[in-house]
């Protein structure tokens, strides 16, 4: 059977528009192809447009323009298939405290023909133990749990998560990551928004960095990173000398990719930091000037994302 | 209910069946294959949804002590409150206070040699003391010996027990003092149970119970499901927008059978109230009301985002039924103008009907034009209520 690029992608939309009241434009022209068993995710800070996207594709949201086809299927013909297909959990869901976890899976799993298992469910997801508890005596980490359990018992095929794991304690977030891995090593299909790049980078196979409404770059989180040139940054701040804020001078530098301030602080996309380190220390002691402060570390996609943007993924 | 639910996993099937071409399945070398749709058989029923939309909300509102108490206690309460409080007794004992002074003792003396002397009350007290006593309502009448020797009285033509009085207690003080009657009457005691307050009081509670428990149960909770964003989740799933509806509105009935059963039970049994209607009768009767109430409450919580918002909504829809629609009292009281207006609401129709059937044991065919209004008001709300529904 294998995999059949012929295949209609498990998700799929073009030129996809939504304005609010005429006015705000909440998603600008976004083209999106996510492949059948691919974890792909919307990253971006808020209000970047990721929940407007993700709940047009659910289905939830009429686009303004575009198209949306979903394993070949589209939302006009096909809605209550779709339904059948889809695992959805929303941003922000309150289910009713008073009932138990299991009776809230059981009501979700009653309205698909073909739903799993409560108990296998909840077994899966670390419920078990809290099956007879009412909902609204659950820590954060286990209602968003059930939130992903009310969305895993439909047995979709692709399952949409909207900011999983904001809120979430460390252990709650890698609970949930595995959750996630799980159903994809089962050959689901996984499209998550996110403003956490941590989260991204080790859970998506692909990443789209959305930004006011558009796609402003896309790829595997390692072709992300390689697009700034360099998978290092030197950060670093001097005090006297002069042209210290002169960035040809810094782009010069052997190894160098790019260049930008931020926040007082120089930032050097490099590939070779210890090439690049030593001419470093060279150029600050010919300006007369004193370095106050350096780091080198790893790119991340947030250091992408301020390349692209000139600002940080969780600003204002 | 749960068991629709629970079964054993079929894993050898699902290796088995092809998947069809629609449904891209993707099986990559490394991957266990995805369980296949078409391998599995339907598990679940048309009614499944609706069957455990319907035993959610129960347990719900089983697990809120505040809904048991609102729907069930309060009513009882109030009911025996209100029985007690103008339960009718053997006769009405006028209350009257004589201001103390010459003439006081004889007025007493003449009160006591009365023939009605078992329905008046008279204390002996100052002017100042019997001034508060009837101000207070304690005394219906003041009775001032005056220096020569007549009475005068003091009474409320505002107050229908103090107009009473005035009548009962000159009759009795002329009688006594040795008035012959020109004229030879009689009277003859005819008390039905069934025209009490209470017998009047329990069919209106019924009916404003009906209407509350519709008006909060299905407006505020939906407005709650929808600022919780559960709306929106169920909208996610497969799950039919009318079985939800449905179920919110069979919940009202489920409660409104339980209702009828306590405060009628409730009647009989501690006020010894007579059901004359038949049972099927007073339930079909609850039912269009709970109805009609149903689509009232689901017009009013169609588009209300904030459960503040939708609280004063109900109050606005509410409010004048409660006070026009003879729940406590008659509507008759009100001016023959308003009349038709306080006819055509739907809780008037409700109580009417529940009055009719109850009381007098009215068949369901003679309360026509009332069930017309209530369907009328009940259908078109449920119309325009699906047509501005916002479920996200």
């Amino acid at each position: 059977m294998g995999y059949d690029s012929l295949m209609a992608a498990a998700i799929e939309c073009r030129g996809l528009r939504k304005t609010y009241d005429g006015k705000v434009e909440a998603v600008r022209g976004l083209d999106l192809e996510i492949q059948a068993g691919e974890c792909f995710g919307l990253l971006g800070p808020n209000g970047a447009g990721k929940t407007t996207t993700i709940e047009i594709l659910e289905g939830l949201l009429a686009p303004t323009a575009g198209q949306v086809t979903l394993l070949g299927r589209t939302w006009q013909k096909h809605a209550r298939d779709l339904r059948e297909l889809l695992g959805i959990s929303l941003q922000e869901t309150r289910f009713s405290e008073k009932l138990s976890v299991r009776e809230t899976l059981d009501l979700f799993a009653s309205f698909y023909r073909q739903p799993r298992a409560a108990a296998e469910i909840m077994q899966e997801l670390e419920l078990t133990e809290k099956a007879d508890s009412w909902v609204g005596k659950l820590s954060g980490g286990q209602k968003q749990r059930l939130a992903v359990a009310t969305a895993l018992v439909g047995n979709p095929q692709i399952l949409f998560l909207d900011e999983p794991t904001t809120g979430l304690d460390p252990q709650s977030r890698r609970q949930l990551w595995e959750i996630v891995r799980g159903f994809q090593r089962r050959g689901g299909t996984v499209l998550l928004t996110t403003h956490y790049m941590d989260e991204a980078e080790r859970l998506c196979d692909r990443i789209a960095i959305v930004d006011h409404g558009q796609i402003i770059a896309q790829g595997t989180p390692a072709q992300l990173i390689a697009h700034i040139g360099g998978n290092h940054v030197v950060e670093f701040a001097t005090s006297g000398g002069d042209g210290a804020h002169n960035q040809e001078l810094w782009r010069m530098l052997p190894g160098v990719d790019s260049v930008h301030e931020d926040d007082g602080m120089l930032l050097l996309n490099v590939r070779e930091p210890h090439q690049t380190i030593p001419a470093l220390l060279a150029a600050v002691e010919n300006q007369g000037a004193q370095l106050v402060h350096l780091t080198t570390r790893q790119a991340s996609l947030e250091d992408v994302f301020v390349h692209l943007t000139g600002r940080h993924l969780r600003e204002d | 209910m749960p068991g629709l639910t629970r079964w054993a996993r079929d894993e050898n099937q699902m290796h088995t069946v092809k998947p069809t071409d629609a449904e891209a399945q993707v099986q990559g070398a490394n991957m266990e294959p995805m369980p296949l749709r078409s391998s599995r058989p339907r598990l679940n029923g048309r009614w499944a949804g609706y069957t455990h939309l319907l035993l959610a909300r129960m347990r719900e509102l089983k697990r809120e002590p505040e809904v048991i108490f609102w729907v069930f206690v309060f009513p009882l309460l109030l009911a025996l409150g209100l029985g007690i409080a103008f339960r009718n007794k053997p006769a009405d004992v006028a209350p009257v206070a004589v201001v103390s002074g010459p003439g006081a003792q004889h007025a007493l003396e003449l009160l006591q040699a009365s023939p009605h002397h078992g329905a008046i009350h008279a204390d002996m007290l100052t002017d100042e003391q019997a001034l508060k006593g009837f101000r207070l309502g304690m005394y219906a009448l003041v009775i001032e010996p005056k220096a020569d020797g007549s009475f005068q009285y003091r009474y409320d033509p505002a107050r229908p027990e103090s107009v009473l009085a005035l009548d009962q207690i000159d009759d009795a003080l002329q009688t006594a003092a040795g008035r012959r009657n020109a004229l030879a009457t009689s009277a003859k005691i005819s008390s039905e149970p069934g025209a009490r307050y209470i017998d009047f009081l329990i069919p209106g509670l019924l009916g404003m119970n009906v209407m509350n428990a519709a008006m909060w149960g299905i407006g505020f909770a939906l407005v709650e499901m929808r600022q919780r964003k559960l709306l929106k989740r169920y909208l996610a799933t497969p799950m039919r927008r009318s079985d939800f509806l449905l179920a919110l509105t069979s919940s009202r009935l489920v409660l409104m059978l339980v209702e009828v059963g306590l405060l009628l039970g409730f009647g009989v049994l501690v006020f010894r109230m007579r059901v004359l209607g038949s049972l099927a009768s007073i339930l079909l009767v609850g039912t269009v009301g709970a109805l009609s109430f149903a689509g009232i409450g689901l017009l009013t919580a169609c588009r209300a985002e904030k459960i503040e918002s939708v609280s004063g909504l109900i109050n606005l829809v509410m409010l004048p039924m409660w006070v026009f629609s003879g729940v406590f009292f008659s509507y008759e009281r009100f001016p023959a103008a308003v009349q038709p207006f306080i006819k055509a609401l739907p809780l008037t129709a409700l109580n009417d009907a529940l009055r009719a059937t109850i009381l007098e044991g009215a068949p369901i065919t003679a309360q026509g034009e009332r069930i017309l209004i209530m369907a009328i008001w009940g259908g078109i709300s449920f119309i325009l209520a699906l047509r501005w529904f916002r479920w996200v």
